[in-house]
């Protein structure tokens, strides 16, 4: 019976049983990440659950979100690309510095990143006191703060993931379309980014969850003023006090965006962009 | 033992003037492509002069490691000069020495490089009219143009695959119509055959052949396949460690090679004729019974040591039986090497023992035999 003696056999097929002492450790581990969130679907008030998700409040908070962390992503993509490319393909000295610097938010505790903001655009800042004398113009405790603390604390992901991408093309592709005339830019624009687009994209996915999720620089910079500043986030921990069903409900929100994105990074073309250098292969 | 060995090892014109070696350089007004090439890199330097007039094409043969690629970078201005200068029609494209550096981009050199390089995300035609546009021509001027030299390698029917889905003979095809369609004053092949099988290596070569005799401007082809260079190429420089070994017609240094490299790489019977079945009359004189039937123009190809030697007519096997004069021998490393004259001229390799047995000098007359099935036979 080849059937069933392949069975045993596959059944056979991983060894020796491993150790418990690294067996048990690793259940706890598995449990301490999933049995949080099973708790937050098990929990939630699932019957009145149009009703939260279509209160005002609600509504506003989600409406803020999608175009803080939008708005936050394009900021990201715009300055973070060129700014990954002269990482990744421009020599100069001290490049490895700078590469460390940019990564600073990555590990940054966020509260850290929105005092430093207040510091450097709020009213009184060494930028911000200039925009207000010149302009008028003052950052913080609008929504415009939320996307400057969003984009501050979100933009290592996409540098990171872009510059990865770049540095595994292989850039004698670029040399090939230099040596048909194309100028630098050409060259970028038509070679560079199209072989890269699947790190970009990646890049964009990671930046725009990151952004969504921002709570710590946000709160600190641009404060918590409903349909300004209040933010998913921020309106989930002040929901926890008066409302808690409509905490639970914000958070299923956030952590079915956070899926969303976890599907579209295992998607074919984000993940092969992170594992390894796009399409150049 | 007859003829020698020449000693000098350094740069030179094999034959003399007269033969023709000289026209391939380039002339004193400075036509065509003039390259000292100095590139100091580690612990590797290449030190090479290349010139090539307009019309030729120079072949540069050479082990891995030799410099090839560095030469070929250098010229296109992938890789700066550290010394020398390269100018083109009396234009300098770099002169480290008073500072003058011309970008690959407006450079009028066009690159097939090894592995073609053709960009994945876009299908053969935008490949092909990617110089163009890079140049500032309007979309559909070049498409046009792009889809003319498309249909001109024989590729009409593939304008729309993406390089994935193209065999690597029409990888290579793509190739050349990207690096001819920019109408380039300097072509630059870096080891264009090497990525594909030796059934595609032989058409494509004799395609290659073709473009390259249309093809106006000057053409440096890299190679370390000896039958690519002799085949594809009017004059023949053999770069070794960074330096020019030998130079001139490739006929010339595959008869006498100054080098154990050359000897051993570039040492080839390689005939042109006109075969008709299995026969191919040669244009050296003589006729050539061949192992695969072919028709029209074609190369035929043997090693030295297919060839065998007898002091009277063989009987037997062997097809091919000419007599010849012996004109020199040398020995290398296990064999010597006989050279004769005769219709055609012809290399033979053969034991120490065998020569002793032969008792062959330098005037004698033998009799020289090739197996058919020792022939390669090369559309042309």
């Amino acid at each position: 019976m080849p059937g069933s003696s392949s069975r045993s056999a596959r059944r056979r097929a991983p060894g020796p049983r491993p150790p418990a002492l690294l067996l048990v450790p690793a259940a706890l581990g598995l449990g301490f990440l999933l049995l949080p969130l099973a708790a937050l679907v098990l929990r939630a008030p699932w019957g009145d659950l149009a009703r939260h998700l279509t209160s005002p409040q609600a509504g506003e908070a989600l409406r803020l979100s999608l175009v803080s962390a939008s708005a936050a992503t394009v900021v990201c993509v715009v300055l973070g690309v060129p700014l990954a490319w002269v990482l990744a393909r421009v020599p100069f000295r001290g490049r490895a510095l700078v590469r460390a610097l940019v990564t600073v938010p990555l590990v940054l505790p966020p509260v850290v990143g929105g005092v430093a903001l207040l510091l450097l655009l709020g009213r009184r800042g060494l930028v911000g006191r200039h925009l207000d004398a010149w302009f008028g113009v003052s950052l913080p405790f609008t929504t415009a703060a939320v996307v400057v603390a969003e984009a501050f604390v979100a933009m290592p992901f996409l540098v990171v993931a872009v510059e990865g991408a770049l540095r595994g093309a292989d850039p004698r592709f670029e040399e090939a379309a230099a040596s048909l005339g194309a100028s630098r830019w050409t060259t970028f624009r038509r070679v560079t980014l199209p072989m890269v687009a699947p790190g970009v994209a990646a890049g964009t996915v990671l930046c725009f969850a990151r952004a969504l999720g921002e709570f710590g620089a946000t709160i600190t910079f641009a404060g918590n003023f409903p349909g300004v500043t209040r933010t998913m986030p921020i309106a989930v921990y002040l929901a926890l006090e008066t409302d808690p069903d409509a905490a639970v409900v914000l958070s299923l929100v956030l952590l079915a965006a956070s899926v969303a994105v976890l599907v579209a990074l295992r998607g074919r073309w984000v993940a092969a962009a992170l594992t390894g250098g796009g399409s150049a292969s | 033992m007859g003829g020698g060995r020449p000693h000098g090892r350094g740069v030179g014109v094999v034959s003399g003037p007269a033969d023709g070696v000289a026209s391939g350089r380039v002339d004193d007004d400075g036509a065509g492509l003039r390259a000292s090439l100095r590139v100091a890199w580690g612990g590797f330097a290449l030190d090479a002069d290349l010139d090539v007039a307009p019309g030729r094409v120079l072949a540069v043969l050479g082990p891995n490691g030799a410099g090839k690629t560095t030469a070929l970078r250098a010229i296109a201005g992938l890789t700066p000069l550290t010394g020398g200068a390269v100018a083109h029609d009396g234009e300098v494209w770099d002169d480290p020495a008073v500072g003058v550096f011309v970008p690959p981009a407006d450079r009028a050199a066009a690159t097939v490089f090894q592995d073609y390089l053709l960009f994945p995300h876009l299908d053969a035609l935008e490949n092909v009219a990617f110089g163009l546009r890079a140049r500032g021509v309007g979309r559909q001027e070049a498409r046009r143009r792009a889809a003319e030299w498309l249909e001109r390698v024989g590729l009409a029917d593939h304008t729309r695959a993406r390089p994935g889905e193209l065999s690597g003979g029409q990888q290579q095809r793509v190739a050349l119509a990207r690096a001819l369609v920019t109408s380039p004053r300097v072509l630059l092949l870096d080891e264009p055959l090497a990525a594909l099988d030796a059934a595609t290596r032989a058409d494509v070569r004799a395609d290659l052949r073709r473009h390259l005799a249309g093809f106006a401007g000057a053409t440096v082809l890299v190679t370390h396949d000896p039958l690519d260079a002799m085949i594809l190429a009017d004059d023949l420089a053999v770069l070794e460690g960074g330096r020019v070994t030998q130079r001139g017609a490739p006929a010339d240094v595959a008869r006498a090679p100054r080098t154990d490299y050359v000897a051993r790489l570039a040492g080839l019977n390689l005939y042109r004729g006109v075969a008709d079945g299995g026969r191919v009359r040669l244009a050296a004189g003589g006729e050539i019974v061949v192992g695969h039937p072919a028709r029209g123009e074609v190369f035929v190809a043997f090693s030295p040591g297919a060839v065998a030697l007898y002091r009277t007519p063989p009987d037997g096997s062997p097809r091919n039986v000419w007599r010849g004069r012996v004109v020199g021998a040398e020995h290398r490393g296990d064999t010597v090497r006989v050279r004769l004259d005769g219709a055609p001229p012809v290399l033979a390799d053969i034991t120490p023992a065998a020569l002793a047995d032969l008792r062959l000098g330098v005037g004698d007359e033998v009799w020289a035999a090739v197996k058919a099935n020792e022939t390669d036979v090369y559309p042309a």
